[in-house]
């Protein structure tokens, strides 16, 4: 295989490597909202209080997400 | 290869809008979204508080609802002192939900998804609430990187961390909003581009087969639709803790 085909492959592979990071968040996400579930359980009259920190919460972690994503796109196009 | 390919970024590319004399002067689509949008909050407001009734009607509570639901995030969050900078987290906090929900139509342009933009946002925030800073506290706010509480002998390992989070802000900020609105943007561009892969590969099956990705798509609409009033929300309250930071220094 010539070098630059392998650049290329190497090029994919890595981005694909770099996304790997969303497991991370995604056990953050899952976390955030079991949380949640289980203390509107236990108190829920506080749920409307509780759900506008959940959703700040959500934003956050997704952001975390998307960190991982802007790393494949820049290995992908820049 | 031929036929269709999917091109997920080239809806963020920049044209020249408003004929010959829009390119004389390099007024982009994405100037005329931002324009639109503050057009928009601008008119809203105009149209809800002519008729400044009692009992409002459906424009008059929609303008207040967005009012009020600001300034309670800008007192709970800053405290009293919040009153002073509630224009500008509404400014930031209306543009920003204007230009994300803008972004959603169909052939429109999404400013909030150009890193530019939004860093440009961002560093505003981060030098305001660091001269607010400054303006209050004077040299004592440097104090804000030395953590209560803490035995001496850690202090030369956390007031370099303390100062690489604080200048970390406006990275955080800004590419947070960025990457929520081109991620979004993007897994609509590759759902709808693999709908046309389908049709051109698979004829009369992939037609019927399309219908997948296009019900995919339809549910994207609402959580784009669910992410572009949080990240707006998420910017305008982050704005407000790091000028709480800089107000309370805690």
């Amino acid at each position: 295989m010539d070098p630059a085909q392998t650049a290329l492959l190497a090029r994919d592979i890595g981005a694909g490597l770099a996304t790997i990071g969303v497991a991370g968040a995604g056990v953050g996400i899952g976390n955030l909202f079991g949380s949640f579930v289980s203390a509107v359980g236990r108190n829920p009259a506080a749920r409307d209080t509780m759900f506008r920190d959940v959703l700040l919460g959500f934003a956050l972690t997704e952001a975390v997400a998307l960190y991982a994503l802007v790393i494949a796109l820049v290995i992908l196009f820049a | 290869m031929a036929g269709p390919t999917i091109d997920p970024l080239g809806q963020f590319r920049l044209t020249t809008g408003l004929g010959p004399l829009g390119a004389s002067v390099n007024f982009t689509n994405s100037n005329e979204a931002m324009l639109a949008a503050a057009a928009i909050i601008i008119a809203l407001f105009f149209a809800g508080l002519r008729a400044q009734n009692l009992i409002p009607g459906r424009t008059q509570a929609a303008v207040e609802i967005l009012y009020e639901f600001v300034h309670k995030m800008c007192i709970d969050t800053i405290g009293e002192e919040g009153k002073k900078f509630f224009p500008l987290v509404f400014t930031l906090f209306a543009f920003i939900l204007l230009g994300n929900l803008i972004g959603l139509f169909p052939y429109f342009f999404a400013f909030t998804s150009h890193i530019a933009v939004t860093l440009t946002l961002a560093l505003f925030v981060f030098l305001f609430s660091t001269c607010v800073g400054f303006y209050i506290h004077g040299f004592r706010y440097f104090l804000f990187f030395v953590p209560a509480g803490v035995p001496k002998w850690l202090l030369p390992l956390l007031v370099p961390i303390e100062i690489i989070s604080y200048l970390a802000r406006p990275v955080s900020l800004s590419v947070r909003l960025f990457a929520n609105m081109t991620a979004g943007h993007v897994m609509w561009e590759v759902f709808a581009g693999f709908m046309l892969l389908l049709t051109a590969g698979l004829g009369i099956f992939g037609v019927v087969a399309s219908i997948i990705p296009l019900g995919l798509n339809v549910a994207l609409v609402a959580l784009e639709l669910l992410v572009a009033c949080l990240q707006a929300y998420v910017f305008a309250i982050l704005t407000c803790l790091y000028l709480h930071d800089a107000v309370h220094m805690h």
